[in-house]
């Protein structure tokens, strides 16, 4: 593998990625979109919340659920956005067959694509939380947040994502196109093992293993933890941990998506060449 | 190969066609009703058998939504809700199964095409367009039933949902108004789709949580404003979706937006204005299309 050639193909991924994401439509509309997706998916919540409480938001289960959905954007941000690319050339520009024989890595090619997700992703969080305080009387005082776990929690979290992001791509070669997203698909589903809206205890006994062994569950607790501390410690789930063994949990789980990314894409590449899946288009 | 061809019934060149509704002889073009059930047919055939060829797809169908509505029921576990909004989770969770089709399969549909170059191949040809997205729509809901009715069948069991049936006619009359006013609904929009081009995939992502919120997927639609609800009645699901609840929950009559016989003649409304709606802008759009030579454009 060349590093200029890895990195070289990140860059030129992520402004193709750019690109693609927003140049459909004028930039206002394009902001509109990105509003109104995110606010929608919180509303949803926030209403059945408050049909059963009848609008008591002082509960702190309320800032658990609207954090933990707010920061989960960006789970179906960056996996959709690194796994979305694969189906997006091979069968919409029909461009992976001519990626494949460029001189690029396209791992690297991948994650650049998700670049893009990442950057509309953070704008949705950022709307998300800000609606949350003024409407919702989200408790949040930015002089109380620990930005620096904060920060470290964001990094750790981006890269767990993205090697999560390249396992559901090596995938995507291997599967037909679905009308839906294959990572938005995963990481609706996610929703339920990683606590991100209640806490893990609420799952039988027997599922919550798999909670466990997410590592968005111990991100999702640090990015609580960093924004409202006195969030986490309502919920005993993982009120043992401090913030360094959280963190070190995730790096852990994060080194070992890596290794499952890598092998598992040399697998995944491998049968697709062999079927002959690169170009294959499937629409019914 | 000839596991998976659909034509493999056909008789050879000179042997009796009668009883083969694909087998058309050169010299025997079908023409006017004929042609208009045989295209109907023939693209609601790729729906109902293509589909269940890709197995990752039925896999995907079911499992995925079922896991996400089991999320919802934890969030009403978690926050102490009565058990009937599980039942209520289950049964939208199901429900998303038609939305999902009706926005990527049917609405996106004919932009995909475009993309591919059939469109032009489907305006060429000498079937009615109707036809073509009448033969998607049925073909599109009896797949998805299939999908929806495992999701339902799953999260009962696993959600231990009590259903109480209160009148098993009108449960099928509402459920069959609500499915042709939306699929109604999905070939007018799939009309208004033959415009777009790359805003196409965006505009059905934009049209799938604002909805999920507006038609009440996952709580009771009297939740919201009347006016809210009265607005986003104009959503065949929005009325569907109530008046079922209403129809199999025992609780379900005091969650209800309007009653059942109401809700359902606003369906039946529905339903004759989106089916003469997709004729109307169907010839419209095609036309408009021929004339701004967007029918093969393709602005990726």
């Amino acid at each position: 593998m060349n590093n200029s050639e890895t990195l070289r193909s990140f860059r030129t991924a992520t402004w193709l990625g750019w690109q693609i994401e927003s140049n459909w439509t004028d930039p206002f509309l394009f902001a509109v979109y990105s509003i109104i997706k995110p606010l929608a998916g919180a509303a949803i919540l926030v209403v059945m919340y408050s049909v059963i409480t009848k609008g008591n938001f002082d509960t702190p289960i309320f800032p658990y659920l609207y954090f933990g959905n707010a920061f989960y954007i960006y789970v179906g941000a960056i996996m959709t956005g690194v796994s979305w690319a694969v189906i997006d050339d091979r069968e919409h520009y029909k461009t992976l067959k001519y990626m494949y024989i460029a001189p690029i890595h396209i791992p690297a090619y991948w994650l650049g694509r998700g670049v893009a997700r990442f950057l509309t992703g953070s704008f949705s969080v950022i709307i998300t939380i800000a609606f949350g305080v003024i409407f919702l009387h989200v408790p949040l005082d930015l002089a109380t947040v620990n930005w620096p776990l904060f920060i470290l929690s964001l990094i750790l979290g981006v890269a767990m994502l993205c090697m999560m992001g390249l396992i559901l791509a090596s995938i995507t070669l291997l599967v037909a196109h679905h009308f839906f997203l294959i990572g938005e698909a995963v990481a609706g589903a996610l929703y339920l093992f990683s606590g991100a809206i209640f806490p893990l205890d609420v799952l039988p006994a027997w599922i919550r293993p798999v909670g466990f062994v997410m590592p968005i569950t111990y991100w999702l607790e640090l990015m609580r933890r960093s924004m409202v501390s006195s969030v986490s410690q309502a919920f005993p789930t993982l009120q043992r941990f401090s913030d360094l063994q959280l963190a070190g949990i995730l790096v852990g789980l994060t080194v070992v998506f890596a290794v499952i990314a890598y092998f598992l894409f040399r697998w995944c590449d491998f049968r697709a060449r062999e079927e002959g899946l690169i170009d294959r288009v499937t629409n019914y | 190969m000839q596991k998976n061809n659909p034509f493999k019934d056909a008789p050879a060149a000179g042997s009796n066609v009668k009883n083969n509704p694909l087998a058309v002889m050169p010299h025997e073009r079908a023409a006017g009703w004929k042609l208009f059930f045989k295209t109907v047919v023939a693209r609601a055939y790729p729906r109902i058998v293509g589909q269940q060829r890709e197995k990752s797809w039925i896999f995907f169908d079911i499992f995925l939504p079922m896991l996400a509505v089991s999320a919802y029921v934890f969030v009403y576990r978690a926050i102490g809700a009565p058990e009937e909004y599980v039942g209520f989770v289950v049964i939208g969770g199901a429900m998303t199964a038609f939305w999902m089709n009706i926005m990527w399969s049917m609405s996106s549909q004919l932009y995909w095409e475009k993309e591919q170059g059939n469109l032009a191949l489907y305006i060429m040809a000498p079937n009615s367009m109707m036809a073509v997205l009448l033969g998607m729509a049925i073909g599109g809901m009896l797949a998805t039933f299939l999908r929806a009715l495992a999701i339902i069948l799953i999260g009962s069991l696993l959600f231990h949902v009590q259903y109480t049936i209160i009148s098993f006619w009108q449960l099928i009359a509402v459920f069959f108004a609500a499915m042709t006013a939306l699929y109604g609904m999905g070939m007018m929009s799939a009309s208004l789709f033959l415009l777009l081009s790359r805003e196409a995939d965006h505009f059905a992502q934009l049209a799938q949580e604002p909805v999920y919120l507006v038609s009440g997927f996952y709580f009771p639609i009297k939740s919201f404003n009347f006016w809210v609800a009265a607005i986003a009645s104009i959503i065949p699901l929005t009325l569907g979706l109530d008046a079922m609840r209403q129809l199999i929950f025992a609780t379900g009559a005091s969650l209800g937006f309007l009653n059942v016989t109401v809700e359902l003649t606003i369906l039946l409304i529905l339903c004759v204005a989106f089916l003469f709606g997709a004729r109307a802008l169907l010839g419209y759009m095609e036309r408009l299309a021929i004339r701004e030579g967007r029918l093969t454009e393709s602005r990726r």
